[in-house]
């Protein structure tokens, strides 16, 4: 199930997923890497895998800032960096998750509620006059969320960096070259 | 076998073939510095710790072998930061080990505490805090590996003081020496490409075979891959011209009639020109440096690059090359000797280059090195003492220079004809780096001669290690090229600033060289007309119980030329205004 992109806004932005080991600093190295050569992230998440000897960074960055060769060459070249795979969002499984304190009072409430609800959201947290709702998915959901929500009035919002993995190919091997004739 | 970490520390470096290190001790690394007086390493104490630095460096650049620097932790490590960038800019093996306040004050602003793995991260290839005594044995044999191996580098390694402390339980450690698989299995991401694609030699063989106006762009890498020997090889085989960069002087000897010395902003106009004009560049370990290339979008426009490096990431970083090929530049060239001499086996042949080669010839004859000789009491001009310098001195004589007009005109007017005889920071531009290096070099070269070519700004910078020369007997030279000025910053104010001279003027006498020479323990003199030059560098050269430092009284208006503007095509270069105007 494609979920729509946001018309032009993802293609100056790729996905890095870095393996790197599982060390004290290593994260310093990488964003330090990325300081020190000019390169722009646009978003970050980081956490251990499955092995513990090993964590995943997922690196949103820039391409407009420097060409993506030349960053993953440059990424590799710190020995703490197991393995770089680059991730065109055109291919790729991308999730974020959204927490976001939202004002809503009596009058308001019951339509943020219904808001979050259309976007399979939850709401995690009520108080007096706020609620606090969280929604995890696609960058671009969580970002119409979010202008969706500005209205009413966004008290705090905090998003993770994205995480990605590659799309599972849906056809059998043998079949793979009819996909080259379409 | 029971050590604590500073016994195992020094065992470690010792089972590494560590015969000598330069260091300076200090609170945090005192503990280190008991087993020493045990070891067969020899300490050579510095007096700054910049000095040990470039000390270690001259030793790797002279030897090919990691050199050692210890010091002890904050302003100890902030003093080494020079040297470790210095190193990471021209691919330099050294170890550096730096104390660290103990493990549990980390972090506590306690004294002479900082950052050093921070600090160092972005100029160091790698880095490393150790935490257990036990690792010790293991990170050395780490950073050894790192810092000799790929693109060599600098690696520093940060030992908290209580893990090295007999009198603290943290410092027990059981002692072992690690095998290469476990070095292997402990850098999962450091894995160096050493062996070419063959698919790549093969159409970089056919690009060889084909040019018709080829060039060799041979740069430090071929020093640092020993591939000096595989170079010429390949030059003499396809019978094609060599230009050295400033970090490969020496890698093809300057009298080989394909050599054409050094391109570049202040190369030859013949070296420059010839790649400008080239139709394939063949670049081995070098890394189109701005100082090179100058504006390069109108670098060598009708050129194909094959460029070779062992690091992936300098392929493509300035120009994008037709043939990449990743690995180390002495197999590599090794395996293009073999594919060419397959395609000229299976009949394949050069095109006729003699129209090249005669163009080549006519520049060089055009558009020789020349200055013009001083007149009778002026001062003397800095090119004449290099020449003279140079054939006073053996051929074998290693120079290691500072930088600035003196290290161009070393560089230039020198004859470079063997590998690792000249010693110079060249991506950095380390000021007072020559005095250091050249003492370090020494030390790893013993047998040989050795002279520091130096300026009078830089001088001032790192002279103090000229008293370390003389308390561990490195008999050393030093030629200060004393213009009085900043010189290169005078010579850029000159034409580029309407000869607005702006600090740069420093003094021909304050200080006095000679005196401070003699009060550091070495013979001084001082040299002021071009009659006094040579007797001048035989004393020098007989000298061998101590440094000796010559000041030569140098003109001050000399430029180097030629000399391509910053951020001009180097179809700009401007010549010798005695050989008019040049370019096409």
């Amino acid at each position: 199930m494609a979920a729509p992109q946001l018309p032009g806004a993802d293609f100056r932005h790729h996905t890095l997923v870095v393996l790197v080991e599982n060390k004290a600093g290593v994260l310093a190295r990488v964003s330090g890497l990325f300081a020190r050569r000019g390169y722009n992230i646009y978003s970050l998440a980081v956490a251990p895998t499955d092995d513990e000897r090993f964590s995943r960074i997922t690196i949103v960055v820039d391409v407009e800032s420097a060409s993506l060769e030349q960053i993953t060459k440059q990424l590799f070249k710190l020995v703490n960096v197991v393995k770089i795979s680059e991730l065109d969002p055109r291919d790729a499984v991308e999730r974020e998750l959204m927490l976001a304190t939202v004002r809503a009072d009596p009058t308001g409430r019951s339509q943020v509620i219904e808001l979050v609800g259309l976007f399979d959201g939850r709401i995690v947290d009520v108080g007096h006059d706020e609620l606090t709702v969280s929604l995890d998915g696609e960058p671009g959901r969580l970002d119409d969320l979010e202008d969706l929500l500005r209205p009413y009035g966004i008290v705090e919002l905090q998003r993770t960096g994205r995480v990605a993995l590659p799309k599972l190919d849906r056809l059998a091997p043998n079949l793979r070259p009819v996909r080259h004739t379409a | 076998m029971q050590l604590n970490g500073g016994q195992a520390l020094i065992k470690s470096l010792e089972m590494e073939g560590v015969e000598v290190m330069f260091g300076l001790p200090g609170g945090a690394i005192l503990p280190v510095y008991d087993p020493i007086i045990d070891s067969p390493i020899r300490h050579i104490l510095v007096r700054h710790e910049q000095g040990a630095g470039h000390m270690a460096e001259g030793f790797a650049h002279a030897t090919g072998r990691p050199g050692v620097c210890m010091v002890t932790s904050g302003p100890a490590a902030t003093n080494v930061v020079t040297p470790l960038c210095d190193a990471f800019m021209d691919s330099v093996p050294i170890v550096c080990i730096t104390g660290q306040v103990p493990f549990a004050a980390i972090g506590t602003d306690a004294f002479q505490e900082c950052d050093t793995v921070g600090i160092t991260r972005s100029v160091t290839k790698h880095n490393e805090l150790i935490t257990l005594a036990q690792d010790i044995p293991l990170m050395v044999r780490q950073a050894f590996h790192l810092a000799t191996t790929g693109r060599p580098g600098p690696v520093l390694i940060d030992i908290p003081k209580d893990i090295v402390d007999p009198q603290n339980p943290r410092s027990a450690m059981e002692w072992y020496w690690p095998s290469d698989d476990d070095v292997a299995a402990s850098l999962p991401g450091y894995r160096p490409t050493t062996r070419g694609h063959p698919k790549m030699i093969r159409q970089a063989a056919d690009l060889i075979v084909q040019a018709r106006r080829p060039v060799i762009y041979a740069g430090g890498g071929i020093l640092k891959a020993r591939a000096a020997e595989a170079l010429r090889e390949l030059a003499e085989l396809c019978d094609i011209h060599v230009v050295t960069t400033l970090m490969a002087r020496g890698a093809f000897p300057d009298d080989h009639p394909l050599c054409l010395g050094m391109p570049g902003m202040h190369g030859n106009y013949t070296a420059v020109t010839s790649m400008q004009q080239s139709d394939l560049l063949i670049a081995l370990g070098s890394r189109f440096d701005d100082r090179v290339t100058g504006k390069v979008d109108g670098f060598a426009p009708d050129a194909k690059v094959i460029h070779v490096d062992v690091d992936p990431a300098e392929l493509g970083k300035v120009r994008r090359p037709d043939v990449p090929i990743v690995g180390d530049c002495r197999l590599v060239i090794e395996e293009l000797v073999t594919a060419v001499r397959t395609l000229l086996d299976g009949g394949a042949a050069f095109p006729d280059r003699s129209a090249w080669n005669q163009t080549i010839s006519g520049w060089q004859e055009s558009y020789p090195l020349t200055y013009q000789q001083s007149e009778p009491g002026e001062a003397l001009k800095p090119q004449f003492v290099l020449e003279r310098l140079r054939d006073n001195t053996p051929d074998d004589t290693i120079v290691a220079a500072g930088v600035g007009q003196h290290q161009m005109w070393a560089s230039q007017y020198w004859r470079f004809n063997h590998p690792y005889t000249w010693v110079n920071s060249g991506g950095l531009g380390t000021m007072g780096f020559s005095v250091p290096a050249a003492i370090g070099a020494k030390v790893g070269r013993p047998d040989r001669t050795v002279w520091a070519v130096d300026g009078d700004g830089c001088f001032q910078m790192t002279a103090q290690e000229l008293v370390t020369a003389t308390a561990e007997r490195i008999p050393v030279k030093v030629a200060i090229l004393n213009n009085a000025y900043l010189g290169m910053v005078r010579q850029w104010q000159e034409m580029f600033y309407d000869e607005r001279y702006s600090e740069v003027y420093l003094s021909p006498d304050l200080p006095d060289y000679k005196l401070w020479a003699e009060a550091m323990g070495c013979v001084g003199m001082r040299v002021e007309s071009p009659d006094e030059v040579d007797a001048a560098i035989q004393k020098a050269n007989e000298i061998d119980d101590r440094p000796v430092v010559i000041d030569f009284r140098t003109d001050s208006r000399e430029k180097v030329y030629p000399m391509v503007p910053a951020g001009k095509s180097n179809d700009d270069i401007i010549v010798d205004p005695s050989q008019g105007e040049g370019g096409r």
